[in-house]
C-alpha cells in the first residue's frame, strides 16, 4: 500500500499550506431543479494532486456537484472556478475536464481502440501520436488484447478500464469519476481501488470520485467531503473524519459507532458532559465544534473505544454496566453488544488475542463498560 | 413440448387461408392466358410481356418511384431533426405542444390531408405535378418517421451523448459520431416506412398529383375502375415479389446480427 503513503497527511497537504491555490473552487454554489435545491450553498476547495471524495447517501446531490465541475450543468447561485478560470458559461467540450460516467457510456458503435482515441481525434494532438497515446493508455489499464473488440465483447471489469482509459487519455487536468466501482463485486472492486489510486499517482492528476461507500472513499482518498441533502457536512481527511467528526450525522454516516443522547453541560479543558439518563452518572466526554450549553446533544464513540471488564475499573469517570445480549465473533474481533439498564444497545468491540476457549464473556453475563474521558466525541445535533 | 392439437392445426390453416387465398388467386391469374380474369385457359406470361411494353404503366411507375425516393429522404432528415429537438432540445414554451402536433397527422384522415393540401396549393398557384406530390408525402411521412426515432432516442443513454461532449465535441460533431450512428437503425426503418407509405398512397396522390404527373396507384385504380385487367394481375404480383424479398432479406440481416451478437457476449463471457 505504498500509494496509501503518498496520500497520507505528512507527505501530501496542500490544504493545510496557505501558500497554496486550489485548483477548484466552488463559492457559495447553490444548484435548484425548479424549487427543489439539489445544490445548498456550498463552498470547497480541492488542489492540485488530490485524490477527493464526495461521499453521501443516494440523492444528496453528488452527481450534480460533478456535473457542474464537467459544464452539464449550470450553477444558479455563485461561481466555481478551475485553475483560477470563472467556468460560468463555458461548455464541457472547452473544459480541461474529463468524466468517467456512472454507466461508463462506452461508444458501443466504436471499439475499445476508436473509444480511446476519440478525444484524442478531437484534440490538438498530431495525429501521428495517436496511436502512441492509445497504446500507453492500453498498456496502463492492461487492456492490450482487447483493442479491436467492441464494447459488448469485453466483460463488465473491462468495459470499466475502458471507461477509465477513455477519460485519462487526453490527460485532463481534472478527472470525475461517478461511482467508477459500482458495478463490480466486492473483490473486484478491492483491486480496482488500488489500481485507481496507482493510476492517480503515475499521471499526477486531480481526481475527484462520487462514491456512496464509505470504506470506498476512505481508502482512496487524501480527502472525503460528506454530503448530506445537498450541504457539505465536513470536509477533512479519512482519519480525521473517523477519529474527529464534526457532527452526529458524520459519525454515523463513516464506519460503526455508538450513540447516546442527551443535554449537554459545557465543562473546562474541552470537556463536555452529557446527562442521558434518570440516575445514571453523566458521561464525560470531549466536547465538538459548535456545541451550546444545556442544549440536546449527541455522544458517539466507536465500539473499538469502549472497553468490557468483569470487574468495574477503577481508574475512569465514565463506566456502565450491563449485560450482554449478542456476540458477533469476526475471527480477528469480537463485537459484544450490551444492554445497559434503560435498554440502549452499546456495542465493545475487542481483538481476539487470546484463544477461543479463553474469551471471557459470554451471553447473558453481567460486565462493565468503560471508555477514557477523551474516547468520544459530545457533538450537535 | 406441447403436443399440436387439431385446435391448433384449424385455427392456423384458417388464419393464414384468410391473409393469402385472395394473394394467391391474383398471382395465379396472372399467368391466366386468357384476357377474362375469372376462367383459366392455360399458363402464360402474355400480360408481363405487355405490361413492359405499356409506357402509361412505365411512366406512373418511374414517378412513383422517384416520388417515393425523395419524398422518404426529405421526410426522414426532417423527421430525425425534429425528433431530436422535440426529446433532446431541453424545455422551451410550447414543447409539449409540438409533441402533441407531431401525432396528429398520424390520427387525421387522409382525405382531409389531401384536401387541405389541395387547398393550399391552388391558393399559392402551385401547378400540381410530380413536385406537389413529394411536398404533400413528405409532409404526412414525417410524421412517422419523427415517431419512430423519438421512440428511439427516449430509450437511448443520454450520458454516451454527455460522454461525446466530454471528450471534446461540439453538439453537432457529438449528433454526427455518436446519436448519429446509434439511432441508425431507427433511422433507416423510419426512411422505409415513410417510402412504403409513399409507395402505396392513394388519396392523398389523387388530390395533390396533377395530370402531368401519375403514380402508380392511382394508375390501378383507376384503370380496375374500367374492369380488371390480367396486366393488373401481373403488376401486382410483381410488387408482390418485390416486398416478399424485401422483407426477407430484412429478417435474414437482422437474424444474422442477433446470432452474432450472442455469439460476442459468451466470448465477452469467457474472459471476464
Ligand atoms: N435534471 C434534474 N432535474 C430535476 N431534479 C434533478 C435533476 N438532476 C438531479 N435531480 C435531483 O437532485 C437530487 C440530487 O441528485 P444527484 O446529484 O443525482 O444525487 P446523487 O448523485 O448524490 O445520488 C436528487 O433528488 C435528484 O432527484
Ligand atoms: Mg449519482
Amino acid at each position: 500500500m505504498t500509494s496509501a503513503a503518498v496520500a497520507g497527511p505528512a507527505e501530501f497537504a496542500p490544504w493545510k499550506d496557505p501558500a497554496q491555490t486550489p485548483l477548484i473552487r466552488f463559492e457559495g454554489v447553490t444548484k435548484r431543479f425548479g424549487d427543489f435545491t439539489a445544490i445548498d450553498n456550498v463552498d470547497l476547495t480541492i488542489y492540485r494532486k488530490e485524490f477527493f471524495a464526495l461521499l453521501g447517501p443516494s440523492g444528496c446531490g453528488k452527481t450534480t456537484l460533478m456535473r457542474m465541475l464537467a459544464g452539464f450543468e449550470t450553477a444558479s447561485e455563485g461561481r466555481i472556478t478551475i485553475g483560477g478560470q470563472d467556468m460560468n458559461g463555458i461548455p464541457p467540450n472547452r473544459r480541461e475536464v474529463n468524466m468517467m460516467f456512472q454507466s461508463y457510456a462506452l461508444f458501443p458503435h466504436l471499439s475499445v481502440w476508436d473509444n480511446i482515441a476519440f478525444g484524442l481525434k478531437r484534440s490538438a494532438m498530431p495525429k501521428d501520436q495517436i496511436p502512441d497515446r492509445v497504446h500507453e493508455m492500453l498498456r496502463l489499464t492492461r487492456l492490450e488484447q482487447f483493442a479491436r473488440r467492441k464494447p459488448h465483447q469485453i466483460s463488465g471489469g473491462q468495459r470499466q478500464r475502458v471507461a477509465l482509459a477513455r477519460a485519462l487519455a487526453k490527460a485532463p487536468k481534472l478527472l470525475l469519476l461517478d461511482e467508477p466501482l459500482g458495478a463490480l463485486d466486492a473483490k473486484l472492486r478491492q483491486q480496482t481501488q488500488f489500481e485507481l489510486m496507482d493510476i492517480q499517482e503515475k499521471t499526477e492528476t486531480t481526481f475527484v470520485i462520487v462514491t456512496h461507500d464509505q470504506e470506498e472513499a476512505m481508502t482512496v482518498a487524501s480527502r472525503v467531503a460528506v454530503m448530506n441533502d445537498g450541504k457539505v457536512i465536513q470536509v477533512d481527511t479519512p482519519a480525521r473524519i473517523y477519529e474527529t467528526p464534526n457532527s452526529v450525522y458524520v459519525a454515523d454516516f463513516i464506519g460503526d459507532v455508538n450513540l447516546i443522547e442527551g443535554n449537554v453541560a459545557l465543562k473546562p479543558d474541552g470537556l463536555a458532559s452529557l446527562a442521558w439518563a434518570e440516575g445514571a452518572p453523566e458521561i464525560i466526554a470531549t466536547a465538538g465544534e459548535g456545541l451550546k450549553d444545556g442544549a440536546r446533544a449527541g455522544f458517539v464513540i466507536r465500539p473499538e473505544k469502549v472497553a468490557i471488564s468483569a470487574e468495574r475499573p477503577e481508574d475512569r469517570n465514565n463506566v456502565v454496566r450491563g449485560r450482554i445480549l449478542d456476540i458477533a465473533y469476526l475471527g480477528n474481533i469480537s463485537t459484544y453488544h450490551v444492554e445497559l439498564p434503560g435498554g440502549q444497545v452499546i456495542k465493545a468491540q475487542t481483538v481476539n488475542n487470546r484463544r477461543l476457549s479463553r474469551r471471557g464473556f459470554t451471553w447473558q453475563d453481567e460486565v462493565w463498560l468503560s471508555w477514557t474521558d477523551t474516547a468520544g466525541l459530545v457533538l450537535a445535533g | 413440448m406441447r403436443r399440436f392439437s387439431w385446435f391448433n392445426a384449424t385455427s392456423l390453416t384458417l388464419g393464414f387461408a384468410f391473409l393469402y387465398v385472395p394473394m394467391i388467386i391474383l398471382v395465379v391469374y396472372s399467368f391466366n392466358e386468357s384476357r377474362l380474369v375469372t376462367v383459366w385457359a392455360g399458363f402464360s406470361t402474355r400480360w408481363y410481356g405487355e405490361l413492359l411494353r405499356d409506357q402509361a404503366f412505365l411512366d406512373a411507375a418511374w414517378v412513383t418511384v422517384r416520388v417515393a425516393f425523395v419524398s422518404s429522404t426529405i421526410a426522414t432528415v426532417l423527421g430525425t431533426m425534429a425528433a431530436y429537438v422535440l426529446v433532446r432540445g431541453g424545455k422551451f414554451m410550447g414543447r409539449t405542444l409540438f409533441s402533441g402536433m407531431i401525432y396528429a397527422p398520424l390520427v387525421m384522415p387522409e382525405v382531409i390531408t389531401g384536401l387541405s393540401l389541395l387547398l393550399l396549393f391552388i391558393s399559392i398557384g402551385l401547378d400540381r405535378g410530380i413536385f406537389t406530390i413529394i411536398l404533400a408525402h413528405t409532409t404526412f411521412s414525417m410524421c412517422y418517421v419523427s415517431v419512430v426515432v423519438s421512440s428511439r432516442l427516449v430509450s437511448f443513454d443520454r450520458s454516451v451523448e454527455e460522454a461525446a461532449l466530454d471528450l471534446g465535441c461540439t453538439p453537432f460533431d457529438a449528433f454526427r459520431s455518436v446519436t448519429l450512428p446509434l439511432i441508425a437503425p431507427a433511422v433507416i426503418a423510419g426512411w422505409l416506412l415513410a417510402f412504403t407509405l409513399s409507395l402505396d398512397d392513394l388519396v392523398i396522390a389523387s388530390f395533390t398529383a396533377g395530370p402531368s404527373a401519375t403514380t402508380l396507384p392511382i394508375k390501378i385504380f383507376s384503370s380496375v375502375r374500367m374492369g380488371v385487367s390480367p396486366e393488373i394481375n401481373a403488376l401486382s404480383t410483381i410488387l408482390i415479389g418485390i416486398v416478399t424479398v424485401g422483407v426477407v432479406t430484412a429478417s435474414l440481416v437482422s437474424k444474422r446480427r442477433i446470432v452474432q451478437r450472442e455469439r460476442d457476449e459468451k466470448m465477452a463471457g469467457q474472459t471476464a
